[in-house]
């Protein structure tokens, strides 16, 4: 694939440091990427021009503020092609917005006998929230386990989802098997029993062109750090029925209609979901993230990332001493990238790794159903985004080459 | 700096212990049993110990998944505390965490350690102090609660 050499690095000024002396190399943009000049830029420009609540005054700033908000509503809207604003609710992040469908959607409507199908490999946060209200439910949560190639099993998806099924919960990309999954045929597949499905959509938004009314979903989640924005932001995407029969999440102020001394009645959508004062300017931020995706563009990210991914995996894969978890076909094959070196712990790894320079994430990935269902208790993993380089990738296979050296013939001589 | 620094942290007798641990087995006659799991990277340690009549520690054994620092230190520990009285072991477990936390210590007390006051080296690298102590705490905990708790607990 002819990727179009993105050269996004003069934006991102932490990339350009020194980490134990080595020129930094990050390479965990699955748990959290980092923020162009641009992103940080707005923020302080709202808290240095516009800062304000709100919808609550009348005054120019709280105009001004609120125009920010909302346009930053609009940007996400866009972006993920839902048909209106008002199907957008601003979060804290993905596990709140799939916290937030468990407990008022999920609340509402599962009822003693129903079945709740997630897949083997969600993060703890597409799993707890369903686990629990299963219990508290006396609901049953079923699983759709993996193919031997590692991608979610097709054939046991058509077995698990029937007509006692009533939400169907997936991870639209996966944060360890690196695969992304078929959603919208999923999406069909619930419908045909009338189930619901929500997606969790923290590892493909930032990666790739989301479209929420191709794909059919009900609920989409995701968090604003993933792609670039801010910490503790993020959106919930619902379709517009669904949102008006569900009863709110959080009860206070910007939520309601009318307060009486004995009952209340709930403000428009997205307001009723979104009580208290929330993460103005992280919304802010959010929306100049998806700006900057948007002009680079989701189709040069997604090539981007392919490229990388086209030449490492491969290598990866070739060396006798990795063991490479997911597909090893490169196409089937996003960014993360999940391994492990045989007799090395991957604490050992990653602590190597980092004195190479080279920041990789080491553990369960909060996926510890999946380590259990793989017979492992955990992985090391590089992932990569848009500004990341072939020559990341090279550094990486350096770094692994003298781990594998240091941790086999004992220590190195200093 | 390359790899070169990691020599402080995996020196020899660190990767000796974690190739060719010591009492590495459950007991079956265990007086005192616990599993300790390290949340953020799943290691998990069960720890089996048999008191005698006097206190002490008559056999000690360990078992789990770990990397090497979790691994070699609960080698090196077990090595440490065998033979040791209740009071002995629960001090020399608070000894090595106030050491890998960098609080001093007089030598006489990083000698009673052993090969596990090596261990010291984990304090320049802050993100792996828990690998070390995990098997530690386990001692504590273990040796505090007579009738401890056998189901999993998360350190
Ligand atoms: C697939 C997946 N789902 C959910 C989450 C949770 O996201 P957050 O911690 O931002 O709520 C993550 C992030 O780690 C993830 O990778």
């Amino acid at each position: 694939m002819a990727a179009k050499n993105l050269d996004l690095r003069q934006d991102f000024p932490i990339l350009n440091q020194k980490v134990n002396d080595e020129q930094l190399v990050y390479l965990d943009n699955a748990a959290t990427a980092q923020r162009p000049t641009a992103v940080t830029d707005s923020l302080v420009h709202f808290y240095q021009t516009d800062n304000a609540n709100v919808h609550r005054g009348v005054h120019t700033l709280a105009e001004r503020a609120t125009e920010d908000y909302e346009n930053a509503r609009r940007k996400v809207q866009r972006f993920i092609n839902a048909a209106e604003p008002e199907e957008v609710i601003f979060t804290k992040g993905t596990t709140d917005g799939l916290n937030l469908v468990a407990s008022t959607y999920g609340e509402a409507n599962i009822q003693a006998g129903d079945e709740i199908v997630i897949s083997i490999m969600e993060h703890h946060s597409n799993l707890i929230p369903w686990q629990q209200l299963a219990i508290k439910k006396h609901a049953t949560l079923k699983y759709i386990g993996l193919t031997a190639d590692g991608e979610l099993d097709m054939a046991d998806a058509a077995e698990k989802i029937t007509d006692k099924t009533k939400i169907v919960a997936i991870a639209h990309a996966s944060n360890v098997m690196g695969v992304i999954n078929p959603l919208a045929e999923l999406a069909k597949l619930a419908h045909q029993h009338g189930a619901i499905i929500v997606g969790d959509g923290a590892q493909a938004v930032p990666h790739l062109a989301v479209d929420v009314q191709a794909l059919d979903v009900d609920f989409y989640a995701f968090s604003g750090h993933k792609m670039m924005g801010p910490t503790g932001i993020g959106a919930l995407y619902g379709k517009r029925a669904l949102l008006e029969a569900m009863p709110p999440y959080q009860f206070g102020g910007e939520m309601i209609d009318f307060v009486h001394e004995q009952d209340s009645t709930w403000a428009q959508l997205p307001y009723k979901f979104e009580a208290g004062t929330q993460n103005i300017a992280g919304a802010v931020g959010l929306g100049t993230a998806v700006d900057y995706l948007t002009n680079v563009g989701m189709a040069n990210v997604e090539a981007h990332e392919q490229a990388i991914v086209d030449y490492l995996l491969p290598k990866l894969v070739a060396d006798p001493d990795l063991e490479v978890y997911g597909p090893h076909d490169p196409a089937k094959h996003t960014g993360v990238i999940a391994f492990n070196v045989k007799g090395i712990h991957p604490h050992d790894i990653a602590t190597a790794l980092d004195m190479e320079g080279v920041a990789v994430r080491a553990g369960h990935h909060c996926a510890q159903p999946l380590m259990t269902y793989l017979g492992l208790v955990a992985t090391a993993r590089a992932s990569f985004y848009l500004y990341n380089t072939q020559q990341d990738a090279d550094r990486l296979l350096v770094a692994l080459a003298e781990t594998k050296e240091f941790f086999n013939h004992g220590a190195v001589k200093a | 700096m390359g790899l070169s620094k990691l020599n402080s942290l995996y020196r020899e007798v660190i990767l000796d212990h974690a190739d060719h641990p010591r009492h590495k087995h459950d007991l079956e006659n265990s007086t005192n049993m616990i599993t300790l799991k390290n949340p953020t990277c799943g290691d998990v340690i069960n720890l089996s110990i048999a008191m005698d009549d006097q206190d002490k520690i008559a056999d000690i054994g360990f078992s789990g998944d770990g990397c090497t620092i979790s691994q070699s230190s609960a080698s090196m520990m077990t090595d440490a505390v065998m033979g040791k009285d209740k009071e002995t072991a629960l001090r020399m477990a608070k000894t090595f965490s106030d050491m890998v936390m960098g609080t001093e210590h007089p030598q006489a007390d990083l000698d009673e350690l052993g090969d596990a006051a090596i261990l010291s080296s984990i304090m320049s690298f802050p993100a792996r102090i828990k690998c070390a102590t995990l098997a530690w705490w386990a001692l504590q905990r273990a040796l505090l609660e007579e009738d401890a708790p056998t189901d999993e607990e998360e350190a």
